[in-house]
């Protein structure tokens, strides 16, 4: 498929790390990265998720010096990285099941205590990630994630959110979003794809457990992305780090969009960036110019049923009074009154 | 030093003389004397460094003991019942990471209907999970096995389920002979995992394996519990050495050696028979009993030598496959394979039914003379039954099962509808 090639400058850093001063750049740019997430894996082309976790791992691998152990959910970003006795991954790490990545988290930081009281440290020095996929954190794995929070255990929680169950065949997760096309929200009937008014707001709900730290980034500001994940590292208890990332075999998308929709959806006002602490929502990353959502769903074959001749504009006015809404929740909007 | 405590005090104790460095648990009736006793500890400062973790579900307890066990922490947690059934697919994750977790299974019924009184169902339930199961007699067995557990976890890098029976051993108060520290810490050495969690040294630990390598990764497990049957009477041995007395091993007859007829049974069911045991040598019946301590792996040979020259085993049994019969006399009959006795099998004690010594003597002598029938549930209300099944016959509305045989034999209750 051949693209249109455009120049524009889309955010402060797209500029290129060559013009940035050394601490600016990601840690991608430079020969010492860790690689935690090695190449070699078997995601598809443009898969938001691989990016995610490569950069934030690597960013908490940064912060910690290397002294880093992660548990990671079943799902893609566990079947593309580790069939044995392949593994992509450099750092101690561990899959146990579905629905416990916090839970074994919250275990093997007690177990880091431990060694460090014995040792006679007043903390841990290795610290511990958990992650996983939409399914995996806000479905299946809830529970753990929820008593992981309230008990403020030290780990850093990521959820990689392609908005549905892609590793066994793309179906309805409670991220989807509504008018979504999945292969158990058909786009049959009069309210074709994913119901509206059902779905929850994980990020909000860590927020509402009032732990040290919850941000929400997305694949296509990776400096945003690495300051977070820098950021949770540098604070004790448990934290949450929701991260959009499109799929671009499960969303019907081509695997060159993947960073446009995920700008996208932050511009349109269908996923607000924004970091908590203890409770409170501290920061919100502005949008500049409000996109329309059509722009966002148009570039994607799971909303495919919305346009067209026999199309539901209703639907997509729906969609927009969504996002319309997060811009006025969560003040996305950059100048007063610019809606 | 010998006290007078609480089954469940008994083992907290016993546990915490091990070090257990993680301990997250659920609470469960018939468990959480257990755990309770455990938290005290670590609150208190006796029982340091330790993590105790409160979680959100059996669930979480199981993942959280196979992070910290991954990360190289001596780990430990307990549970009974429906919590056993609601951490299944934690528990066969770790035995198939293995991981040396040790768990203590108060064993309760499981619903529904929904009880909390002790029978087997649950650890049967898990016989196939690739932990190892080891039944304690007496509350001094329980605390006695909970330090050969961790000492033959860690060696194996296997999970040990002990069990224990609830509320009959958890909350009774008994005398027990609690070991000294240094005794324990001369018993059982610093766990070293064979696998761990390191930033000095990353592994993957977990990932998935297909058909090319599946069979010999399973198989390999059940290699691994074959050694132990090796092990658990060597453990017993140089747990006699440190503490001087028995405990554990993989079986244990007693008045076994010329007995015409043997009684196997699993847990503290096997004290009330030695009593019955007695009772009928003293008529002149030839009989004895046989404990299994060890249920998996399944000590087939010891079994089958235990019961080869006798004539008659009756397998008594706090555990039921529906649709089937006995459980564990399915595993004591393979260990028969061609040994001509006659087997029989008695499923008692359900959801907390007493096992007296009458009713015993009773199945016991209809035994001895071939008149049992080969599946038989002691004490059962025959008439309950059969009226249950003729008013199911007349009438296709009758309502829940347990309602309607209580409502039968007379527990009033006013109707809420
Ligand atoms: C208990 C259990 N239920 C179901 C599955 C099947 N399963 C494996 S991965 C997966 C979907 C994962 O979805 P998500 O967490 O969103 O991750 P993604 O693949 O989308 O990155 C499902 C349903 C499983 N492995 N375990
Ligand atoms: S299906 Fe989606 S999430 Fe999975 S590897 Fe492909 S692009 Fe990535
Ligand atoms: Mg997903």
């Amino acid at each position: 498929m051949t693209q249109p090639i455009k120049f524009y400058q889309t955010g402060t850093f797209t500029v290129g790390n060559r013009l940035l001063p050394e601490d600016k750049r990601t840690v991608q740019s430079s020969i010492a990265r860790d690689n935690s997430l090695n190449s070699g894996h078997r995601a598809c082309q443009g898969c938001g998720e691989a990016l995610g976790a490569r950069y934030a791992v690597d960013a908490a691998m940064r912060a910690t010096e290397g002294q880093l152990i992660a548990a990671n959910a079943t799902g893609c970003l566990e079947v593309f990285s580790t069939p044995y006795p392949e593994t992509s991954w450099q750092l101690p790490w561990i899959h146990s099941l579905f629905g416990n990545a916090a839970a074994v988290g919250s275990g093997i930081a007690a177990a880091l205590k431990v060694k460090a009281a014995k040792a006679g440290l007043p903390e841990a020095v290795t610290r511990v990630i958990a992650q996983g996929g939409d399914g995996g954190t806000t479905d299946i794995g809830f529970g753990c994630l929820s008593g992981m929070f309230e008990r403020n255990d030290d780990v850093l929680y990521i959820c990689y959110d392609n908005e549905g169950y892609m590793n066994t065949g793309v179906q309805r997760s409670s991220a989807t979003p509504p008018a979504a096309r999945t292969a158990t929200t058909q786009p049959l009937g009069p309210e074709p794809g994913a119901e509206f008014g059902k779905g929850k707001n994980v990020p909000l709900i860590a927020v509402a457990h009032e732990i040290p730290y919850v941000a929400t980034a997305t694949v296509a500001d990776l400096h945003d992305l690495e300051a977070k994940v820098e950021k949770a590292m540098s604070l004790r208890g448990a934290r949450y780090l929701h991260v959009f990332v499109p799929c671009p075999l499960g969303w019907g998308a081509a695997s060159c969009d993947t960073i446009r929709l995920a700008r996208l959806a932050r511009e349109t006002g269908l996923f607000p960036v924004f970091e908590a602490e203890d409770g409170e929502i501290t920061a919100v990353t502005k949008i500049r110019r409000p996109v329309p959502v059509d722009e966002y769903l148009r570039l994607q074959k799971r909303y495919a049923h919305l346009f067209g001749a026999k199309g539901h504009p209703e639907t997509i006015a729906r969609i927009q009074a969504m996002a319309d809404k997060n811009i006025k929740r969560f003040g996305l909007l950059d100048v007063e009154g610019a809606a | 030093m010998i006290k007078q405590i609480e089954g469940s005090q008994a083992v907290a104790e016993a546990v915490a003389l091990c070090r257990p460095e993680v301990i997250c648990a659920y609470p469960i009736s018939p468990q959480t004397h257990i755990v309770e006793g455990l938290g005290a500890l670590v609150k208190s400062g006796e029982l340091v460094p330790c993590e105790f973790l409160n979680v959100e579900s059996e669930f979480a307890a199981m993942s959280v003991a196979i992070g910290s066990s991954a990360a190289g922490a001596r780990t430990y947690t307990a549970t009974a019942s429906q919590g056993l059934l609601f951490m299944v697919e934690a528990v066969y994750n770790a035995s198939g990471l293995g991981l040396p977790i040790v768990m203590t299974v108060a064993n309760r019924a499981i619903g529904a209907p929904i009880n909390i009184w002790n029978d087997h169902s649950d650890s049967m339930s898990q016989r196939d999970c690739g932990w190892i199961q080891l039944f304690a007699e007496s509350n001094q067995e329980a605390l006695d096995l909970h330090i050969q557990a961790f000492k033959l976890a860690e060696e194996m890098s296997m999970p040990v389920m002990v069990c224990m029976d609830g509320f009959i051993l958890t909350h009774a108060y008994e005398q027990v002979d609690m070991p000294e520290q240094a005794q324990v810490d001369a018993f059982l050495p610093p766990y070293e995992p064979r696998q761990v969690l390191d930033p000095a040294d990353p592994v993957s630990i977990g990932a998935m394996v297909g058909p090319e390598a599946f069979m010999e990764v399973r198989y390999l497990a059940h290699a691994k519990q074959t050694m132990a049957l090796d092990r658990i009477p060597e453990i017993a041995d140089e747990f006699k050495e440190v503490f001087g007395r028995d405990a554990g091993g993989l079986v244990r007859g007693y008045r076994i050696d010329d007995a015409e007829t043997i009684v196997v049974a699993l847990g503290s069911v096997v004290g009330t028979l030695e009593e019955t045991i007695d009772t009928l040598r003293a008529e002149g019946v030839k009989i004895g009993v046989l404990s299994i301590r060890c249920f998996r792996p399944f000590p087939m040979a010891a079994v089958r030598a235990a019961l080869a020259r006798t004539a008659r085993v009756v397998v008594l049994e706090k555990s039921f496959s529906v649709g089937l019969g006995g459980i564990v006399s399915t595993d004591v009959r393979l260990a028969m394979v061609r040994i001509h006795v006659r087997g029989y099998t008695v499923v008692a004690g359900l959801g907390g039914r007493p096992i007296t010594q009458d009713s015993l003597l009773r199945v016991l002598r209809l035994a001895v003379a071939d008149e049992l029938k080969n599946l038989t549930f002691l004490d059962l209300d025959w008439d309950i039954v059969n009226r249950h099944l003729a008013r199911e016959a007349a009438s296709r509305h009758t309502g829940p099962l347990p309602e309607a045989l209580l409502r039968d034999i007379g527990a009033s209750a006013p109707r809420n509808r």
